[in-house]
């Protein structure tokens, strides 16, 4: 079992590669079908910001642990333009590009925990934690 | 990975398989379009069954072929959104409003050729 991923992400295939890793690791955490995919899908919004924004960056998924509960952090960051206004990006439907503008406050309707640090001209880091629900708990279930 | 298109009658059906890249959704857009044209097709059917994620890259991706489509004359419909999908979409704030989504392919089917009959009775 790898307890971290890090994926260089420089072209749409490494998109793909960062969803793949985060589900192989997902499943062997014991996140359920719906929890994958809402992770996978946070990652490809985020990873899709970095080429769009930055051109490269880099993602880093981890296992963490906080007391009993076990959960996966998900590190996205680049070297790009940076943000100069978070509070509008994180509004739906802001985009500076072509997009749709969903990708920051999107993502963090996916995943449990969500912050963002990004400085003009230095780049963003956007970590986001996402923990295994107890089944039973009222979790991500159906 | 290149997306297979079939044709049946006057309809198109593309089964997208696996994982495709952003890139994949570019040329499927290019061959539809230009087979759609070539073929005088009536109506594509797009299965998305076996993706198990759709993200607003994707989304705005089938959106526009749809819209291209559509201003060549032909309707298309999408299939085979998985629940889970489905739920990740709804909560990132994609909604496909403009897009006619259908359960498999069998259900896409028969709403091109109800949707086609409706038109020729128009003719």
């Amino acid at each position: 079992m790898t307890d971290e991923v890090c994926i260089r992400i420089k072209a749409d295939i490494d998109i793909m590669s960062a969803r793949h890793a985060s589900r192989t690791m997902a499943a062997e955490m014991g996140f359920s079908n719906l929890e994958m995919t809402l992770i996978a899908t946070a990652i490809s919004e985020l990873t899709r910001n970095i080429l769009q924004y930055a051109g490269h960056g880099e993602i880093s998924i981890c296992k963490v642990q906080q007391g009993n509960r076990k959960g996966m952090k998900v590190v996205v960051m680049d070297e790009g333009p940076g943000i100069p206004d978070i509070e509008t990006a994180m509004h739906d439907g802001y985009s500076t590009s072509k997009g749709l503008g969903l990708g920051l406050p999107g993502s963090k309707r996916l995943m449990d925990e969500f912050s963002i640090v990004s400085k003009v001209g230095i780049g963003t880091t956007i970590t986001m934690y996402k923990w295994v629900s107890n089944k039973g708990s009222g979790g991500e279930e159906w | 990975m290149q997306v297979p298109i079939m044709k049946q009658g006057p309809y198109l059906i593309a089964t997208i398989q696996g994982e495709i890249v952003d890139e994949d959704f570019i040329h499927l857009r290019t061959k539809l379009v230009r087979m759609v044209s070539k073929n005088r097709s009536r109506g594509v059917v797009i299965d998305v069954s076996s993706l198990d994620t759709l993200d607003s890259f994707a989304t705005r991706s089938l959106r526009d072929m749809a819209k291209m489509i559509e201003l060549q004359g032909a309707e298309t419909v999408i299939v085979g959104i998985q629940p889970d999908v489905a739920l990740a979409m709804v909560r990132l704030g994609l909604f496909l409003k403009d897009i006619i989504t259908m359960m498999d392919l069998e259900d896409g089917f028969s709403y091109l050729k109800k949707s086609q009959g409706k038109r020729i009775s128009h003719d």
